[in-house]
C-alpha cells in the first residue's frame, strides 16, 4: 500500500474526528430561533377516500400555529411530486404518470401517505392536535403486490391509470432473441422474487425550512443526497420559490442507499408552511416514518430464461418483468426496473441476443425506486442465479460455465446487445483470485466435514457488473432523464496556499473529505490537513448533481481533477514569471513548478500568494487562484468482480451460517483502498441483508405494512457476518482522468446472488429471498424427503 | 407520549399505596417508555420503582438463588453467585436484548409483564421458582397465566424470585432474526422434584411439556425425547415462523437444551 497522504493511500478519514466525538452536523442538531414543529398527521388505511377532514379541534388546540392539508396545497399552487425520467412504452406513448399530491386530497394509498401537516410551538402540541383531527375516511380494498395489481380485476389505486400499469417497456430484440431459443440445446428457466427493502439509514430524514421575509428568501436543511437537484425540482417544478430565492443545505447526512435522492413531500411542505406562517418550521422524521415513507428499493417479480449450446455458450436471454411502484411515481422511479436493469442483463458475458420486458405498475404500498444499487442488483440476481441453474441443468462446474461465456480481456471495449458498451475489464481474473481466497478446490472436503456434523454445506458464486460513474448527460437524456448527469468541481487556494474544495457531490458516509482532499493533495502538493472539502451548499457550492450510483469519484473526482488542470496551467504563467522563463519550459510535478535544467523552482503556495499579492505578476493576467471546472463523463463506468460466499446450513433449524466471502473487485484505480474496503464491507452486509433477512411485508388483506419496526424488519447485524476477505484487481477506466470506475454499491449488489447460489446449492432446491430459517428448514426437510 | 405524574417512591409500602387508578408500575422501563413514547398508553402516573433499594439484589444459600424483582438483567448475567448455583439462569439473562436492554431491564418488570417471547418466564417456571410479592408467594406454575397476563392483583408488586437451586439446567433460544426474542426458548432443569421442561416464545404464555418431564425423568439425555412432537396448534404463529416451525422448534430446542446441561 501506498505511503503517505496521496492516491492510493489508507489515509484515515478526516470526517471522523467530528463524527466519534459526537460533533457531526446532522440535521436535527439543527435550529433556528423561534421555530414551530411540524407533525405529519398519516393515513392509518391502505387505500381510503377522504370524505372530508375536520380540522377545527386541532386548530383551537394549545400551541397550534397551522393546521394544513391538500385541498389548501392545491390552491397555492404548490407541488405536485415530479418523477423525473420519461420512459417511453413498447407501444410508443409515455408511462402513465398520475397526479401525485404532497398532501392527499380526495384518496390516500398508502399507509403513511400524508393526509395533513400540523405546526406547533413544540413537537408534543403538534401531537396533540393530530389526535383532534377528524377525516371522514371510506375504506376500500387495497392491493399491495404488483401481480395483484396487474392482475384483471385488480382494486385501482389511481381512477385514470387502467390497470394499475404505469409502463409496459422493452428492451432489445425479441425475434432474434426467440430464434435463438428455438435452436437451444438446452434452455434454464428461473422464476424468483426480488424482495422489497427499507433503506434505514441511521439517519431518518428530516427538514427544516427557515423564511426570512427581508429578502423572500427560503432556506432548506434537509437530509438529501443532492440539493442542487433539490433546489431544482422544487423551484421549477414544485412552485416554492425561485431558484434564486431558495437556498439548500445538507449538512452531515447519516446515510442515505438512495433513499435520500428524492423529493419528498414532508421538504416542500416545511417549505411552503414556513413561508405562510413566518416561522422557521421543523420535521424530524421518526423511525416509524422512515418504515412507512421512506422510498422501498427492489420489489421484483420475475421470469428468467437462458438458451444454451452443447458446450454451454450463452446464446440468448429473455427476460419478463413485473416491477411494483408502490403508490405513486417517487422521483426517479421510472428508470430503476428498465434503463437501469435491462442494460445490465448481459452480465460479464458474451450473451448474444437479449430481450427484456417490463411491466412497472402501482399498488397500495409506500413509493419505491432507487435504493443501492439500484437496478443492477436486480439485474445481477436474475443472471447469476440463472447462470447457477443453467449450471446445474447442464451438470457443468458453475465456475467453468462462467469463464467459457465470459467477455475476453480483450475484446474491450464490448458493446452488449442492451445498449452499453463495457469500457474495460478482466472478469477471469477477479473469478480465478476469488476463487483461489476462500479456497474453491478444498470445498469438497469442507462439505464431507459438515455432512459428518449433520449440516449441509454450499458455496455460491456471483460474478457481477455494474454501471456506475451516471453517466454521459446526452446519452441519458435520450433515455429520457430529466437531467443531466455531469459534476461540478472548484478549487479555491487561500493566500496563504491552503485550499478549499468545493464539490457538487454530497458526501453522506462516503469520505469525500478525505478521498477528495488525497487527489488534490497528491496532484498539486498541498499537505492533506490544508485542504478542507466543502458540500451541500447550494449557497456557496457550484451547482452539482449529487451522489448515487457510485458517481461521486469518477464524475464529481474528474471535475475536480480538471479544476486542479486549470489551476496548474494558471500557476505556470505565474511560475515562469517569477522564474523569468518562458510558460513552455515550466514543469509541474505535484506543486513544484521548475524550469527543466536549470535549479529554478518556485512552490505552489508561493504562487498562490503571488496570485493574491500580485506585485510582481504577469501582464494582463488575472489575480487570485480559484477554478472551477464541469465535467461530463464520456461513458458509464463498469466495475465488476466476483463474490463467493460459502455457507454452512443447520438443517435441523434452517439457520444458514455465512462461513467464508471472498470478494474481489476490480473497481479500476483505488484512490483511499481503507475506504473502499469499508465500502465493501457495508454493501457485502446490506446484501447478506436482504438475501437472508431483510423483507417488507404488507398485509394482503388490510394493506398494513406488517414490518414496520426492528422488532419484525430484520436488519444485518455484525454477528450475522463472516469476517470478509476482499481484494480488488485493477484494470483502470479509460475514459476518466483518475482511471476510476466507484465502488459505492458492489457489495449490495454482488452479495444476494453469491449467497442464495450458496444456499440453493446446499439445499439442492430453489428458494427465494429471504432465506429465513423457516423456509430453509422447509426446504432441507423436502430436500431430504426427496432423498 | 402523553402527560402523566411521575412519582419515584423510597419504599416498598410507599409504592404500594401510590398504585391506585391508572397508575402504573415502572423498573427498567424497557416495555413501557417505548409503550409511552408511541402514545399507546395512558397512564395518570408513572411509579418509579427504581430507587427502592430493598428491591434490588442477589443472594444465594440454602439451595437456592434470591433476585431482588429491580435486579438488571446485567447484573444477573454477571453474578458469580448465580454463574455457581444455576449457570443456565446467568446465560439466559446474558441473551436477553442488547447490552442497553440488560443494563436498565430487570427481572421483576420482565415477569409481571409476561411478553410471551421473553426470556425470563421459561427459568421461572423451568426451575420452580417462587415469585415474591408484597402481599404473597405464589410459585411459577401459577404465576403466569396468559399472553401478558399474571396473577397479580392490580395493586400487587413483585419484590422478588427464588429460584430452587436445580442439579442440571440449560437454556436454549432460538431467537426471533429480527428482534432477537425467543421465537422458541426451552429451559430444562433436573431438580429434586423432578423434571421441568418449560417453553417460552412457541405459546401464548410460557408452558411445560409433561411429555419430555416424564420421558426425561426415566433417563436425562437428549435422545430420550428425540420422538416427542409437540401440538402445533394453539402456538404462535406470524411472519418469522409458523405454528408447525415453531412446534418443530420446541423438540430441538429442548434437545438442544438437555444436551447443555449434561444430558
Amino acid at each position: 500500500m501506498t505511503e503517505g497522504t496521496g492516491i492510493g493511500a489508507p489515509v484515515r478519514r478526516k470526517e471522523d474526528k467530528r463524527f466519534i466525538t459526537g460533533k457531526g452536523r446532522y440535521l436535527d442538531d439543527i435550529n433556528r430561533t423561534g421555530q414551530a414543529y411540524a407533525y405529519f398527521l398519516r393515513s392509518p388505511h391502505a387505500h381510503a377516500k377522504i370524505n372530508g377532514i375536520d380540522v377545527a379541534a386541532a386548530k383551537a388546540s394549545s400551541g397550534v400555529v397551522a393546521v394544513l392539508t391538500g385541498a389548501e396545497l392545491a390552491a397555492d399552487q404548490i407541488g405536485p411530486l415530479i418523477c423525473g425520467w420519461a420512459i417511453t412504452q413498447k407501444n410508443g406513448e409515455p408511462h402513465n404518470a398520475p397526479a401525485h399530491p404532497a398532501l392527499a386530497v380526495d384518496k390516500v394509498r398508502y399507509v403513511g401517505d400524508h393526509v395533513a401537516i400540523v405546526i406547533a410551538d413544540s413537537l408534543a402540541e403538534a401531537k396533540d392536535a393530530a389526535e383532534k383531527i377528524e377525516v371522514d375516511y371510506q375504506e376500500l380494498p387495497p392491493v399491495v403486490d404488483i401481480a395483484s395489481a396487474l392482475a384483471d380485476g385488480a382494486p385501482q389505486v389511481h381512477d385514470d391509470v387502467a390497470g394499475n400499469l404505469c409502463y409496459d417497456w422493452e428492451l432489445g430484440d425479441k425475434a432474434a432473441t426467440d430464434a435463438a431459443f428455438s435452436g437451444a440445446h438446452h434452455v434454464a428457466k428461473l422464476d424468483l422474487v426480488n424482495n422489497r427493502l427499507i433503506p434505514n439509514a441511521m439517519e431518518p430524514r428530516a427538514a427544516l425550512a427557515d423564511y426570512d421575509s427581508g429578502i423572500d428568501e427560503l432556506t432548506l436543511y434537509t437530509t438529501s443526497q443532492n440539493p442542487h437537484v433539490a433546489r431544482l425540482v422544487l423551484a421549477a417544478f414544485n412552485g416554492i420559490a425561485p431558484e434564486n430565492k431558495l437556498r439548500v443545505i445538507a449538512p452531515d447526512v447519516g446515510g442515505g442507499f438512495g433513499s435520500k435522492i428524492f423529493i419528498y413531500a414532508e421538504e416542500l411542505c416545511c417549505l411552503w408552511a414556513a413561508r405562510k406562517i413566518n416561522r422557521p418550521v421543523k420535521w424530524t422524521g421518526e423511525r416509524s416514518e422512515s418504515f412507512m415513507a421512506d422510498a422501498h428499493g427492489r420489489d421484483h417479480v420475475t421470469t428468467a430464461e437462458l438458451a444454451l449450446d452443447q458446450e454451454g455458450k450463452f446464446l440468448a436471454m429473455r427476460v419478463s418483468t413485473m416491477a411494483n411502484f408502490g403508490a405513486y411515481l417517487s422521483t426517479f422511479a421510472t428508470a430503476v426496473p428498465s434503463y437501469l436493469y435491462g442494460t445490465l442483463l448481459a452480465g460479464q458475458y458474451t450473451t448474444p441476443a437479449i430481450y427484456c420486458e417490463v411491466k412497472g405498475g402501482f399498488t397500495n404500498t409506500a413509493p419505491v425506486d432507487a435504493y443501492r444499487g439500484a437496478g443492477r442488483p436486480e439485474a445481477t440476481y436474475v443472471v447469476e442465479r440463472l447462470v447457477e441453474v443453467a449450471a446445474r441443468d447442464m451438470g457443468i462446474d458453475p465456475a467453468e460455465l462462467r469463464k467459457r461465456n465470459f467477455v475476453a480481456p480483450d475484446a474491450f471495449p464490448y458493446q452488449t446487445p442492451v445498449i452499453m458498451a463495457y469500457d474495460s475489464g478482466n472478469y477471469q481474473l477477479s473469478l480465478d483470485k476469488a476463487m483461489e481466497m476462500i479456497n474453491a478446490s478444498g470445498f469438497a472436503q469442507r462439505k464431507a466435514d459438515s455432512e459428518s456434523r449433520g449440516k449441509l454445506r454450499g458455496l455460491g458464486y456471483s460474478a457481477y457488473i455494474e454501471a456506475c460513474g451516471i453517466a454521459p448527460s446526452a446519452a441519458v437524456g435520450s433515455l429520457g432523464a430529466g437531467v443531466g448527469l455531469w459534476e461540478s468541481g472548484q478549487i479555491r487556494f487561500n493566500p496563504t496556499g491552503s485550499v478549499t474544495i468545493y464539490t457538487g457531490s454530497h458526501s453522506h458516509g462516503q469520505g469525500h473529505e478525505t478521498t477528495f482532499a488525497q487527489l488534490v493533495s497528491d496532484h498539486l502538493g498541498v499537505p492533506i490537513e490544508n485542504i478542507e472539502v466543502s458540500h451541500g451548499d447550494t449557497g456557496t457550492v457550484p451547482f452539482g448533481m449529487g451522489t448515487y450510483g457510485s458517481r461521486s469519484l469518477a464524475v464529481g473526482g474528474s471535475a475536480i481533477m480538471k479544476a486542479a488542470d486549470k489551476i496548474v496551467e494558471k500557476s505556470k504563467k505565474i511560475a515562469a514569471h517569477l522564474m523569468e522563463a518562458a510558460v513552455e519550459d515550466v514543469e509541474h510535478s505535484r506543486g513544484v513548478f521548475s524550469v527543466a535544467g536549470t535549479d529554478k523552482s518556485v512552490t505552489i503556495a508561493e504562487v498562490a500568494f503571488t496570485a493574491y499579492v500580485p506585485h510582481n505578476y504577469p501582464e494582463g493576467l488575472e489575480p487570485g487562484l480559484d477554478e472551477t471546472a464541469f465535467y461530463d463523463p464520456l461513458n458509464f463506468t463498469f466495475p465488476a468482480g466476483t463474490h463467493i460466499a460459502e455457507v454452512e446450513i443447520d438443517p435441523a433449524t434452517g439457520v444458514v451460517e455465512v462461513a467464508d466471502w471472498a470478494a474481489v473487485d476490480d473497481f479500476g484505480n483505488i484512490i483511499n483502498p481503507m475506504i473502499v474496503e469499508g465500502q465493501v464491507h457495508g454493501g457485502i452486509a446490506q446484501g447478506v441483508g436482504q438475501a437472508l433477512l431483510e423483507n417488507t411485508v404488507y398485509d394482503k388483506e388490510t394493506g398494513q405494512l406488517v414490518t414496520g419496526s426492528y422488532m419484525d424488519y430484520c436488519m444485518p447485524r455484525a454477528d450475522d457476518l463472516p469476517s470478509f476477505k476482499v481484494e480488488t484487481t485493477n484494470t483502470p477506466c479509460p475514459h476518466n482522468p483518475l482511471g476510476v470506475k466507484g465502488c459505492g454499491e458492489a457489495g449490495a449488489i454482488a452479495a444476494p446472488a453469491a449467497l442464495m447460489n450458496a444456499i440453493t446449492n446446499a439445499l439442492g432446491k430453489e428458494i427465494d429471498m429471504p432465506a429465513t430459517p423457516e423456509k430453509v428448514w422447509q426446504a432441507a426437510q423436502t430436500a431430504q424427503a426427496a432423498e | 407520549m402523553y402527560e402523566f405524574d411521575y412519582q419515584r417512591p423510597s419504599s416498598l409500602s410507599e409504592a404500594a399505596s401510590m398504585l391506585s387508578g391508572e397508575a402504573t408500575l415502572m423498573a427498567g422501563g424497557q416495555t413501557l417508555i417505548p409503550t409511552l413514547k408511541q402514545r399507546l398508553a395512558m397512564p395518570s402516573a408513572v411509579i418509579d420503582i427504581g430507587g427502592i433499594a430493598e428491591l434490588s439484589g442477589i443472594s444465594a444459600g440454602g439451595g437456592s438463588v434470591s433476585i431482588g424483582a429491580t435486579t438488571r438483567h446485567a447484573a444477573v448475567a454477571d453474578s458469580a453467585d448465580v454463574k455457581g448455583a444455576i449457570p443456565a439462569l446467568a446465560k439466559l439473562a446474558e441473551g436477553i436484548g442488547d447490552p442497553q436492554v440488560r443494563n436498565m431491564g430487570t427481572i421483576g418488570g420482565s415477569i409481571a409483564n409476561n411478553d410471551p417471547a421473553a426470556d425470563y418466564p421459561a427459568a421461572v417456571v423451568g426451575l420452580g421458582a417462587t415469585v415474591h410479592t408484597n402481599k404473597r408467594e405464589i410459585a411459577a406454575d401459577n404465576f403466569f397465566t396468559g399472553m401478558f397476563e399474571t396473577a397479580l392483583a392490580e395493586d400487587e408488586i413483585v419484590t422478588k424470585v427464588v429460584f430452587p437451586v436445580p442439579e442440571k439446567a440449560g437454556y436454549m433460544k432460538f431467537p426471533n432474526p429480527a428482534s432477537r426474542y425467543a421465537m422458541v426458548g426451552v429451559f430444562v432443569a433436573q431438580t429434586g422434584g423432578g423434571v421441568r421442561v418449560a417453553v417460552t416464545g412457541a405459546g401464548p404464555s410460557v408452558f411445560r411439556v409433561a411429555e419430555m418431564e416424564s420421558a426425561l425423568g426415566g433417563n436425562f439425555w437428549a435422545s430420550a425425547i428425540e420422538g416427542i412432537s409437540v401440538s402445533a396448534d394453539g402456538l404462535n404463529a406470524d411472519i418469522h415462523g409458523s405454528a408447525a416451525y415453531r412446534a418443530h422448534l420446541v423438540g430441538v430446542m429442548a434437545r438442544r437444551a438437555v444436551a447443555e446441561a449434561g444430558g
